[in-house]
């Protein structure tokens, strides 16, 4: 087990840099989810801390190891491929136990690992097959039992249930919870899915075109969203980000058509600047007796029994609008709706930089 | 059960195959009548005379110990041709399909040897061992080995077995190549994270996964080196010294053309004939039904 640390990491192909020197530390026994839209480079960078990819600039830490020079090999990390990459002519003992048998660890102490490691994964039945007689999620429990038998001290995961169906990349979602809380092994997971990544990391680093966007809780993350982007990629369905400019006093936002919303604080900003006011879907309430704060006629009504989603083409919103009210609202589209939200579910963000102003 | 597409009779099929039936009959199988009809023949010396003797010539060929001779020394030439091409090309592609800078100038160059005719090809080497004139004989000579492949048996062997490898392993190393990189990168690299150097990598990883490749080329260069060795052969020993680099197609060569016993010669064609098509009933059982992963 060990911790690591990221000092302003980067990484060029030729003249083109992919990684914009990123810097973070993951303690010992974490639980890190680096998600990100495809070709932000999380799948680089994890692949940096392992030694596959080379580093350009900066320096990364494995334990009290400066691992940039290392090879794969002597970084003492395990990793799971997308593709799980399984050796297909070996049974899936030989595949657990090829890095032990490599390592020379004696053969009791490997049977030893490998069955208990095969325990619980529930593997023991198929220790003698060979991974193409598997199914998907089998696989997908060789390839962690590969990385676990090892006892490295870090367990990277690359996509690892991006082949899986629906179901059952809900289903391992939670094993692989529970099996990192039960090993207690610092570990960095990459995906695309901010449902994954939410509901796995302790941590969430949001990457966006090779730089960090924020690195903190998925509370953090929820709450407090340090940019445009973390706001807009982490939620469903996404915040609602609506264009307008800061009144004369700066303790409230006025949209287009001279709605006023309170902000119940004062913003660092000009007055009639403009800016982006994001609320999320679920924060959104309907107005009662005469708070309402704006108003819309709605689209399209998705009924999913445990909360409606109404849909409205709003002009002042970036796109579509969306509200999420909790249980079933029998109404139909076309109707006009009153609204009404809590001043501290507010987002504001400055529309140049995209940073979070309130 | 599985279906088949029934379409309308049309002579159209027939005619699209037409040509390849015919080139197949005038030059395939006509010939091999020939020569399976020839090898019933006894002709006299002159061409005055022939007379139909059934199996004769066959007999003669079982109690030849000449020719029990030369199969063996072709087995062995055959065995030594495809371990050493084989080996090289496996190698050569490992390191090719490693190379990241000029990848596409090292692999054009790795299968140039391939385009080389065979009777060029045994001319390079002929001259390069020439023990007058060679530059490999004046090396070899240079550490203490006497080379004259003219008058040495073993090293006129050993010349040839050089010259058709060197000509095989373009051709092995395109198809060692084109394996190696169907393997998928991560599987290499999760051996590297699991603690395998690049040979270990190689040998427990990316060998046992070409080895339907390796079976293949197996049977490919075991009928190259028993049927398509001739021109090399012819160029660089003529069968010399005193037979010990002849193969059985050379034989049927040095047999009906220099000895003019067409009936041997042909009896021992017929011979050869049965083994490509043992071979080749190997290959379409055992190698076209891949191991697949």
């Amino acid at each position: 087990m060990s911790n690591i640390s990221l000092d302003y990491v980067r990484k060029s192909y030729g003249p083109s840099e992919v990684i914009h020197g990123i810097s973070g530390s993951i303690q010992q026994g974490e639980f890190v989810v680096i998600v990100g839209p495809s070709g932000c480079g999380k799948s680089t960078l994890l692949r940096m801390i392992a030694g596959l990819e080379s580093i350009t600039g900066g320096e990364i830490q494995i334990g009290k190891r400066v691992v940039n020079k290392l090879e794969p090999a002597q970084r003492n990390i395990a990793m799971v491929f997308q593709n799980y990459a399984l050796y297909p002519h070996m049974s899936v003992f030989d595949n657990m136990s090829y890095g032990l048998k490599i390592r020379k660890v004696p053969k009791e102490e490997i049977r030893r690992r490998v069955e208990e490691t095969a325990e619980i994964l529930e593997l023991t039945p198929y220790l003698k097959r060979s991974p193409r007689q598997l199914s998907g999620g089998q696989r997908q429990r060789v390839a962690m039992g590969r990385a676990i038998v090892r006892e490295p001290d870090v367990f990277l995961f690359d996509e690892p249930l991006s082949n899986l169906d629906a179901k059952l990349r809900v289903q391992m979602r939670l094993e692989i919870k529970k099996l990192q809380e039960r090993l207690g092994i610092t570990s960095v997971y990459v995906t695309h899915d901010q449902v994954e990544a939410m509901t796995l990391g302790h941590r969430l680093m949001v990457l966006n075109a090779g730089s960090v966007e924020q690195f903190g809780t998925p509370i953090d993350l929820y709450d407090k969203p340090a940019t445009l982007f973390v706001a807009t990629f982490i939620g469903s369905p996404a915040m609602n980000i609506l264009n307008g400019t800061v009144s004369e006093d700066a303790s409230s936002i006025i949209l287009p058509e001279g709605e006023v919303i309170p902000l119940g604080m004062r913003l660092n900003a000009q007055a009639g600047a403009s800016v982006n006011l994001g609320m999320r879907p679920e924060h959104i309430r309907l107005a009662t007796n005469g708070n309402a704060l704006f108003s819309f006629k709605s689209d399209v009504i998705e009924e999913l029994g445990a909360d409606t989603i109404i849909h409205a083409d709003f002009g002042k919103a970036t796109s579509s609008m969306a509200v999420r009210l909790d249980g079933i609202h029998r109404v139909s589209s076309g109707t006009q709706f009153s609204f009404a939200i809590d001043p501290e579910n507010l987002h504001v963000f400055d529309p140049e930089s995209g940073k979070r102003i309130n | 059960m599985i279906k088949r597409v029934h379409f309308p009779s049309s002579p159209l099929p027939y005619l699209l195959v037409a040509p390849q039936i015919a080139i197949t009959i005038v030059f395939f199988i006509w010939p091999a009548g020939q020569a399976m009809y020839q090898s019933f023949l006894i002709e006299d010396a002159f061409g005055f005379g022939r007379e139909f003797v059934w199996f004769e010539n066959f007999e003669i060929l079982f109690e030849d110990p000449l020719y029990a001779d030369v199969f063996i020394r072709t087995i062995f030439f055959s065995v030594m041709v495809a371990a050493l091409s084989m080996f090289l090309s496996l190698i050569l592609a490992g390191f090719a399909d490693r190379v990241v800078k000029g990848a596409t100038i090292y692999r054009t160059l790795l299968i140039w040897p391939y385009a080389v005719a065979p009777v060029l090809a045994g001319a390079l080497w002929v001259f390069m061992f020439n023990p007058s004139v060679g530059i490999i004989a004046y090396w070899l000579d240079l550490i203490g080995v006497d080379w004259n492949h003219f008058l040495n048996g073993g090293q006129a062997m050993a010349l040839i077995v050089f010259a058709a490898s060197w000509k095989q392993i373009a051709y092995n190393f395109l198809f060692y190549l084109a394996a190696m990189q169907a393997i998928p990168k991560s599987m290499i690299e999760a051996a590297a994270i699991d603690g395998a150097g690049p040979a270990k990598r190689f040998w427990t990883i990316i060998f046992p996964l070409v080895s339907p490749t390796t079976f293949f080329l197996l049977v490919i260069n075991i009928v190259y080196a028993f049927f398509d060795t001739f021109g090399i052969i012819h160029a660089v020993t003529e069968g010399g010294p005193a037979g010990s680099t002849v193969t059985l197609v050379y034989k049927v060569y040095s047999d009906g053309f220099i000895g003019l016993d067409l009936g041997g010669s042909a009896a021992q064609s017929v011979i050869l004939m049965a083994m490509v098509i043992g071979l080749t009933v190997i290959q379409f059982r055992y190698v076209e039904r891949r191991v697949d992963y």
